[in-house]
This record gives structure tokens, sequence and C-alpha cells, in this order.
């Protein structure tokens, strides 16, 4: 078992690094927060996606008032796109079973990478 | 176009309700595809986020998987700073910002293949021995 000190010490720096990402990025904080709760943190995996959520939650309110106040804001095309991510992850969430398997998560990897350098090089 | 804009939302959804990160992909799907500038695809997916992550939470909280001290020692800490990354990022340039997240998604898909790989080379060890005890798989 860690120290506590040093455990409290890791939640906050880790907690730092999950908020400035999400909030600069407005997205993503999730794939950082889910591995400092399981990898560092050692807890279980399903632990840890679901408190990731938690955590990510009010940093993406607290970042969503900010954006919206700044006049990043797109009413319309938030509720069209919003609408098919909420039916989406209600579908996800019931198919995670089923379709979750180290092959989706590999296609999954490289289509972020190819989306990476497009956005990065191009 | 407005079924694009669905079909897109569809799909980071699927992803994010798996548990992958759907955010991390409907970004570049919203800029890459739909024109959307960097600055209100990452405005939507802030706001998608939050109708979607209380309804889960709320499942996972009933099903005794959530654990409240990170809030305080995690969630506190982490809003504070997302607030002072959001205002940095108010005046940055579009296209500065998306080349940021290009880099982003690079090192979190490097991050995301590399344990992918290895939980493959796993699960392929495990069936082979079980296949060598003779049990079926």
């Amino acid at each position: 078992m860690m120290k506590k000190r040093v455990r409290n010490l890791i939640m906050i720096a880790g907690g730092l690094g999950v908020g400035f990402a999400n909030g600069f990025f407005g997205g993503g904080g999730g794939m950082l927060c889910v591995p400092l709760l399981d990898k560092v943190l050692k807890e279980q995996t399903k632990v840890a996606h679901a408190t990731a959520m938690l955590i990510i939650l009010p940093i993406s309110i607290a970042s969503a008032i900010t954006y919206v106040v700044s006049g990043y804001f797109d009413l319309r095309l938030t509720l069209i796109v919003g609408g098919g991510v909420v039916a989406g992850g209600i579908a996800g969430a019931l198919l995670l079973k089923k379709l979750r398997s180290g092959v989706v998560a590999v296609i999954f990897a490289v289509l972020m990478i190819a989306a990476g350098v497009r956005l990065a090089f191009f | 176009m407005v079924v694009l804009y669905i079909l897109v939302g569809i799909v980071g959804g699927l992803i994010g309700g798996m548990g992958m990160g759907g955010g991390t992909l409907l970004i570049p799907l919203l800029t890459i595809f739909c024109s959307v500038s960097q600055h209100i695809a990452q405005s939507i997916n802030l706001i998608a986020f939050i109708p979607m992550s209380v309804v889960a939470i709320i499942i996972h909280a009933k099903n005794g998987l959530i654990k409240g001290e990170y809030f305080w020692w995690v969630a506190l800490p982490a809003t504070a700073v997302g607030i002072i990354a959001s205002l940095i990022v108010k005046d940055m340039d579009g296209k500065l910002l998306s080349a940021c997240f290009g880099y982003f998604l690079i090192v979190l898909g490097v991050y995301q293949l590399i344990t992918a790989i290895i939980s493959c080379v796993k699960e392929h060890k495990n069936k082979k021995k079980k296949l060598d005890k003779g049990e079926k798989v």
C-alpha cells in the first residue's frame, strides 16, 4: 500500500493533468483518468471507468460554461450532434460486452493516430 | 448534412459508451468530415458529455462502482485547472489548437495501441494455455 501522503499528492497532480487536458482539448480527460485510477492508484478496471466519469463531469460542466460564455456555442449543431451522442452512448453501453475486445481497441487506436497525424501535419 | 451530423454523433456516442474515449473521436470527426471549427467541436463534445455521463454515473453508483473519495482529491483540482485551460484556449488560433489536438491524439493513440496489443497477446496466450490443457475455449 502506498503511503497516504504520496497517494494524496498523486491524486492531486493527476487531477491537475486530467483537468488541464480536458479543458484545453474539450475532451480526452477520461483517457488519461482511467489509467491514472487503474494503473497508478490500483483500482479495479470497472471502478476506474465509472469513477473517471464522476471526475470528468464537473470539469466538463465548468469548461462548457467557460466555452459558452466565451462565445463558442452553436445551439443547433449541439442539439443535433448531442442527440446522436446520447443515442449512440446508450447503444454502446449495451453492446459493450459483446464487441469490446483487443481487436476493436487496436482498430480504434489506429484511427486515433491517423486522425492525429491528419490534424497535426496537414 | 444533418444526417451526417447525427451519424457522427452516434459513432462518437457508441465509442464513448463502450468506454474508449468517444470525445477524442467525436472532435476530429466533426472537424475533418463536417468542417466544424475546432473550438465549436470542443464545445459540442463538452456539452454532449454532460447528459450522457449523468445517466451513466447514476447507473454505476447503484452498482457500487463509484468511489466518492476521488471527487474531492481528483475532481476538484481538475475542475479548477479545467477552467484555467478553457480560458487559455479562448483566444487561441483555431488552426494552432487543431494541430495541438492532433499531437494529443497521436500520444493517446500510441498509448492505446500499446495497451491494446499487450492485452491481445495476453488473450492469445491464455487461449493457447487452455487449448494445451485440452479445455474448451
